[in-house]
């Protein structure tokens, strides 16, 4: 018996090279049927495409990667009795890079890619929300049986564990999240809170969705240009207030994002300070990411106005990042007591399987057979 | 027996005190229920000494420095826990253990647990007052944490400082709707255990009387100025820690002259 995995990810190919790759339907099926695992499940998420899988025999690096490339059930079966087209693509130029995990060195990997120390940002938790989509999913096709089960049920109590023993997701890593996690600081629920997108900015707008994925419902959009104001305002499901009347506009506002091409500051001290005398118990977030900034640093220097300029939130992520490294040897512990818990059960699992093999052959043996409740 | 039960209760608050500055330390701290309990057992034991003691006097447990710092110390802790479930299971639980540890530690180490005075008649109105007067100190010390939580996250924020051990600490709105809210809730009670002071139908020291007035005006003049002046959130957390380092060398100067003045 074989526990392996086969992929590639962001540290072996780039982005062309991994979509050719990305989950086709039905792969655990084909990799059963045509590739002759036993169980099978593919993790295909933007950063990788694995294939973890469990077989009698050793099955090698550019069988799967074939498998994976096939555009059909048919293509699998041809290239299984020899009759692939498939030489001519580009599989084999992939070939190197494809890396291959096996027995308990692919149980330390899958817990690492589950914990989020794999990825490309370091703690992100996504990859394990899709580990479970691609597990639910494996588990409906019949390609997740015993090992995988198990496997997979124990990466996801190892990420838990990494994730509430240590810092690894703490902190924003982008400019958005750190906004949003600042705007967390301040003013705790975001619901009501009330937020002007000044100039139309991919970053502004990409900051103004960050919001609004966390509850703001309330976004205005004010531009010189009523068009890209309008379109932005679309975007982001806000409405569009005139760029004429922006500064009044604070009065009411809890957070203004404001990325225009302006060359001077739009936000003096001078005339920000009557607006923060009208609203002095509530404070005001501004979150400046245009270059040259619209708003004047002094302006940070007021009572109840936190100013965050580029510079600032990108300092933020980087140390949140360098944080999340730090923490990455407490998560290695973490796993490693895992790994050694899990090789245990594997071995096993193994000498279960063996002593069921003499068994088939006549020599005598009480071993149970493999567990319905593993299932 | 008594004193052991806050031998007791002051170890609980030496461990949730332990347990944070530990955690702190690794740099592994998570708001979370170990405080929370720790707190609570301080507390009921607290309140089985004062049970205990309030039984043996026959009257509510404030004959003398020691008996009013622990009041004091419950009176903390039963805010606290009332104030409510936002804030009982945050870092606030890390602020508040500390203060009541250094109010019971000091009661229990530096001041002399005189005899118990005999068994007079109890007169309700000086019971209510005294009472009163005491549990609305527990609210100026949440006050006065919730504001130093405020300048220490305020400070985060206008630094852009946001990685230091203090990263639970809860949204600066949050903070300041506590602080206002501690400090009516505190100013209510004071203002009833003052008012109550006059039906007591005994003569009121007049140095007690103007310094128990001045706190009153004191808090008075935050929670009004702040809408009458506007006076920044910032300035107002500033002046909850203030008015209540004020208001304790106050309450301890009046319990002190009074006592000598008994004596």
């Amino acid at each position: 018996m074989n526990l392996f995995c086969v992929g590639l990810s962001h540290h072996t190919a780039n982005v062309e090279t991994r979509e050719r790759y990305a989950r086709a339907e039905e792969m655990e099926a084909r990799l059963r049927a045509a590739v002759g695992c036993r169980e099978a499940l593919v993790l295909s998420t933007c950063n990788r495409v694995e294939v973890y899988a469990v077989a009698d025999s050793a099955i090698d690096n550019p069988t799967i990667a074939r498998c994976l490339a096939a555009a059909d059930v048919a293509q699998v079966f041809n290239l299984r009795s020899g009759e692939s087209k498939l030489e001519t693509c580009s599989t084999a130029q992939d070939a190197s890079a494809f890396y291959r995990h096996e027995g308990e060195d692919c149980v330390q990997h899958l817990f690492r890619v589950a914990s989020g120390l794999d990825s490309m940002v370091v703690g992100e938790t996504e990859v394990l929300g899709q580990a479970k989509q691609a597990y639910a999913a494996a588990r409906a096709a019949g390609g997740a049986g015993p090992y995988l089960h198990r496997l997979f049920q124990r990466a996801f109590r190892v990420a838990k564990q990494v994730r509430t023993h240590t810092d690894i997701t703490r902190g924003a890593v982008s400019v958005g999240s750190v906004a949003v996690e600042l705007a967390g600081r301040i003013f705790g629920d975001l619901k009501k809170r009330k937020v002007l997108v000044l100039g139309a900015g991919e970053t502004g707008e990409r900051t103004a969705r960050a919001l609004a994925s966390r509850g703001v419902t309330d976004l205005r959009v004010s531009n010189r240009s009523g068009e890209r104001a309008e379109a932005l305002a679309q975007a982001v499901g806000g409405r569009v207030v005139p760029f004429v009347g922006w500064v009044q506009q604070c009065r009411e506002i809890d957070i203004l994002i404001s990325s225009t091409a302006s060359s001077e500051p739009l936000l003096t001290r001078e005339t920000l300070a009557p607006i923060v005398h009208v609203r002095w118990e509530r404070p005001l977030f501004i979150i400046d990411i245009a270059v040259p900034r619209d708003v004047a640093p002094e302006v940070n220097e007021m009572e109840g106005v936190f100013l965050y300029d580029i510079d600032s939130l990108q300092s933020i992520a980087a140390q949140s990042l360098a944080q999340r490294r730090q923490q990455v040897a407490a998560a290695e512990e973490i796993i490693a007591q895992h790994v050694a818990d899990f090789a245990t059960w594997l071995r096993g699992m193994r000498d279960d399987a063996r002593a069921r093999g003499a068994v088939a052959h006549g020599e005598v043996s009480d071993t149970p057979p493999l567990r319905a409740s593993e299932l | 027996m008594d004193r052991l039960l806050l031998v007791a209760s002051t170890f609980c608050f030496l461990l949730a005190v332990v347990r944070t500055a530990l955690l702190i330390r690794t740099r592994t701290f998570r708001p979370g229920r170990s405080n929370f309990l720790a707190i609570v057992a301080g507390f009921l034991l607290q309140t089985t000494f004062l049970a205990v003691r309030g039984h043996a006097l026959g009257r509510c447990p404030l004959t003398n420095l020691f008996e009013v710092f622990i009041f004091m110390a419950w009176s903390v802790a039963l805010i606290y826990m009332v104030v409510g479930p936002t804030y009982r299971l945050s870092l606030m639980g890390a602020f508040t253990a500390p203060l009541v540890l250094l109010i019971q530690t000091f009661a229990v180490l530096a001041l002399s647990d005189s005899p118990h005075a005999p068994k007079v008649e109890v007169n309700p109105w000086l019971e209510f007052h005294a009472s009163m007067s005491i549990v609305a100190y527990g609210a100026f010390a949440l006050a006065c944490i919730a504001g130093l939580m405020y300048l220490l996250q305020e400070r985060q924020l206008k630094t852009h400082q946001l990685h230091s051990v203090f990263h639970h600490l809860p949204p600066l709105t949050d903070l300041y709707a506590a602080i206002v809210r501690l400090l009516w809730l505190g100013f209510g009670l004071y203002t009833a255990g003052l008012v109550s002071g006059f039906f007591t139908g005994e003569p009121l020291p007049r140095m007690k009387m103007v310094c128990a007035i001045a706190v009153w005006v004191f808090y008075g003049a935050i929670l009004q100025g702040r809408l009458l002046f506007r006076v920044a959130p910032r300035h107002v957390a500033m002046l909850c820690v203030v008015a209540f380092v004020a208001a304790v060398s106050v309450l301890w100067a009046i319990t002190f002259v009074s006592q000598r003045g008994s004596v």
